[in-house]
């Protein structure tokens, strides 16, 4: 089945929208247990996964969309809803929690007025709590993602990260 | 002369980059020809960026804390003029942080180039595999191991040498060495660290243990939260797949072994050996029953050992240097060294390899400097969320697999969380029990629903809303879920709980029966205060949110408890430290 919608699939207006995918998918498709490792490349290419990648890959993977859509729900890393321009990582490791990691999110909360997993209105920044980025000494950290690349800010305070929010903002 | 820029994570996060980058502008605008290279993290996280300058004669002078505006005058003074500038060097006081401490595993951790492997091979590197290939049979691989006492540095602490051999026994047309290098554990790094700044050490110690089972094939998977350590990994595969030392036939000795990575996609639980093989496999991670163990049927059913990254990088040491000289460190019973990531409420935050055996006191206070501002030590939490706080009534625990498993905490994968008395413990064990909460993969009931129960009741006392019976609840949830859970997540949950109730159950009392938090750091059980240091400066009632604060200009203010939304802004703003919270 999956042979087959993959052969027609290439035709289809799906696999012109997701031409940026193909290569990964040529590799892993058939691959098994490479499910995660597609999850990741497709997110990494349109920055979430949308219910459309999912049937398509389910299409040329043949793994049912209820599955992947499991696999996707089920780990921290994958997205189901497109993300602002930079992608604020807040950490909440166990360092970070001690060394006040709450009033920080307080601080972004307030000032960009979202909450944990939401959007600007301008579509500038998303904000997503993340259990540890490792950088334990540097307490509270974040990191921002973006196209140009990641940036970590440690050592936090309330107005620190207000100034580094309005220093991306001027640039964004 | 050379330059070398410390560069992982940590040093990144404080401004290494441009620190490095600064150097090769400088120097090039002097015109002196001295090469910028990079290392990986030396551990004393707390003086990042840290720069080394070695002499002509490999000399170190180590710079700390250099951010780009130095670099100028270290660049004129130093490379050019031959003079090192005094005041930027580390101090001896700092030296000592890494002088006290016994490097097996961080050896070369911000000392070589971990994206050269010549680097590598100038301090012996693969010189253990060689001699396994040419002179050890797979048994007297393992019997070194088993000599060296060498345990599971990722939590259980289980003896290496038994799950080897038991993937070795097992009989399989293909078998799998699997590298945990999904440090999941908030508050602990090293495996992070060994990956950034020695990655060559782990391939070694992975292409060893292949060869001690019978693996042909290794898999890293690690977390995706590191990007750095996944490209350094990559850099470093690369590199000995060209000189040899994976792929096939390596060494001439007809053994073949590759590797690949696998990028993990951020869930906890598949820290537990049989979630993780799930994973691998592009399944949800969800842990399945033992037996049959991974070492019978594991990835793709076929016999796997899984070790961690620091076991792993032990590895080649230790065949190098014979296992009787590892098992010189430490205790009989837990040889060798450990690394703790120290963090917290910690002077000197840093990674921290030690002797097995040391106390809680010589590593928090002998080398992590003590507690930051001076405050008064409370308690280190160990083990991350499988784990529990240590009081400071039991500093002078030794740090051993037996003793701190005695206190209810683990040595888990070494993460040390220091506390002082701001930190309230209800809210720590509510902090971890959301923690597990959030990453239960939900296959058992008990862990599941069980943690949901725990957690509920841990908010409401946090909220100053805990009922009489709400302790005696909490323990005997906790025991349920410990019976009642099939992998280490749910059998270990609790323990931040039960060890804070067990250490700390007066800190409960207060939150139930007096609805106070002594730490001052649960919100609805403070209140706020103005004292007559006030200045009548009217800065507070300026910036208070919900007009709570009255007061005439130049007179003392008052703080209307009613209206209060403790958002601590006043004492945010307070330039007197007139505001008081209690």
């Amino acid at each position: 089945m999956s042979e087959k919608a993959c052969k027609c699939g290439c035709e289809s207006a799906r696999a012109a929208q997701f031409t940026e995918l193909a290569p990964t998918l040529e590799q892993y498709a058939k691959v098994p247990g490479s499910l995660i490792t597609i999850l990741q490349k497709a997110q990494e290419i349109y920055g979430y996964l949308s219910v459309d990648a999912i049937n398509y890959i389910s299409e040329c993977t043949g793994i049912k969309p209820a599955k992947i859509y499991g696999v996707a729900t089920f780990y921290a890393q994958f997205r189901l809803q497109p993300i602002g321009k930079y992608l604020i990582m807040l950490c909440k490791g166990t360092a970070c929690h001690v060394n006040g990691a709450d009033m920080i999110e307080e601080a972004i909360c307030e000032h960009l007025g979202i909450q944990d997993g939401e959007t600007t209105e301008d579509g500038i920044f998303t904000l997503n709590n993340v259990a540890c980025l490792g950088c334990c000494s540097l307490a509270p950290v974040m990191m921002v993602k973006s196209v140009d690349g990641d940036e970590t800010y440690g050592n936090l305070t309330k107005d620190k990260v207000r100034e580094v929010l309005d220093e991306i903002k001027a640039r964004a | 002369m050379r330059v070398v820029v410390g560069q992982g994570s940590c040093g990144v996060a404080t401004g290494a980059r441009k620190t490095a980058a600064e150097f090769e502008k400088q120097i090039a605008a002097k015109g002196l020809d001295i090469p910028v290279q990079v290392t990986g993290c030396v551990g004393t996280c707390y003086l990042e960026p840290i720069v080394d300058v070695y002499d002509d004669s490999e000399n170190l002078t180590r710079y700390v804390k250099v951010q780009p505006e130095k670099v100028e005058q270290i660049v004129e003074e130093h490379l050019a003029g031959g003079k090192p500038v005094a005041d930027q060097t580390i101090s001896d006081e700092d030296k000592q942080f890494v002088e006290k401490q016994q490097r097996v595993v961080l050896r070369n951790c911000g000392v070589i180039n971990p994206e050269d492997i010549e680097d590598y091979l100038a301090v012996d590197g693969y010189k253990a595999i060689e001699k396994v290939l040419k002179e050890m049979k797979p048994e007297q691989v393992i019997e070194e191991i088993k000599i060296s006492g060498l345990r599971g540095r990722g939590g259980a602490g289980f003896p290496t040498w038994f799950k080897w051999n038991a993937a070795k026994e097992n009989r399989g047309d293909q078998k799998y060495l699997v590298c945990n290098a999904d440090e999941g554990d908030p508050g602990a790094f090293m495996d992070r660290s060994v990956l950034e700044g020695d990655p060559h050490s782990l391939l070694e110690g992975m292409i060893i243990g292949g060869y001690a089972m019978g693996a042909t094939e290794g898999v890293i998977y690690c977390r995706a939260e590191y990007p750095l350590a996944i490209k350094r990994l990559e850099i470093a595969m690369a590199q000995a797949r060209e000189k040899g030392f994976l792929g096939k036939n390596i060494f001439d000795s007809g053994f073949d072994f590759d590797i690949r990575i696998k990028a993990g996609a951020g869930a906890f639980v598949c820290g537990e050996e049989t979630a993780l093989i799930a994973s691998l496999e592009g399944e949800r991670g969800m842990p399945r029953l033992k037996p049959p163990f991974p070492a019978q049927k594991g990835y793709w059913q076929k016999p796997t050992d899984i070790n961690n990254v620091e076991t792993l990088a032990n590895v080649p040491w230790i065949i190098y240097n014979g296992g009787a000289a590892f098992a010189d460190f430490g205790t009989e019973k837990s040889p060798g060294t450990k690394v703790f990531a120290l963090a917290g409420k910690i002077k000197k935050g840093g990674l921290v390899e030690v002797p097995m055996g040391m106390t809680i006191r010589e590593v928090i206070f002998g080398i992590g400097g003590g507690i930051k501002n001076d405050r008064e030590f409370k308690a280190v939490q160990m083990g991350g969320p499988s784990g529990g706080c240590i009081p400071a009534s039991l500093i002078d625990t030794p740090v051993t697999y037996e003793d701190i498993n005695k206190t209810g905490a683990i040595v888990g994968s070494g993460g040390m969380i220091v506390m002082d008395e701001d930190t309230c413990m209800v809210d720590m064990a509510r902090y971890f029990l959301n923690f597990t909460r959030d990453e239960s993969c939900g296959k058992c009931n008990y862990c599941r629903i069980g943690t949901k129960r725990m957690l509920e009741i841990l908010e409401r006392i946090t909220n100053g809303e805990g009922k009489d019976g709400d302790i005696e609840l909490l323990e005997e949830l906790a025991n349920k879920i410990k019976d009642g859970s099939m992998c280490g997540l749910g059998q270990t949950a609790p323990n931040p709980v039960l060890t804070t109730i067990r250490y700390f159950r007066n800190e409960y009392e207060d939150h139930i029966y007096n609805k106070k938090c002594t730490a001052g750091s649960c919100k609805a059980l403070i209140e706020y205060n103005i004292t007559d240091a006030c200045k009548g400066c009217t800065l507070c009632a300026k910036n208070c949110p919900v007009d709570a604060i009255s007061g005439k200009v130049k007179e003392m203010h008052v703080i209307d408890h009613d209206k209060c939304i403790k958002c601590g802004k006043c004492m945010d703003h307070c330039k007197f430290n007139a505001i008081v919270k209690a």
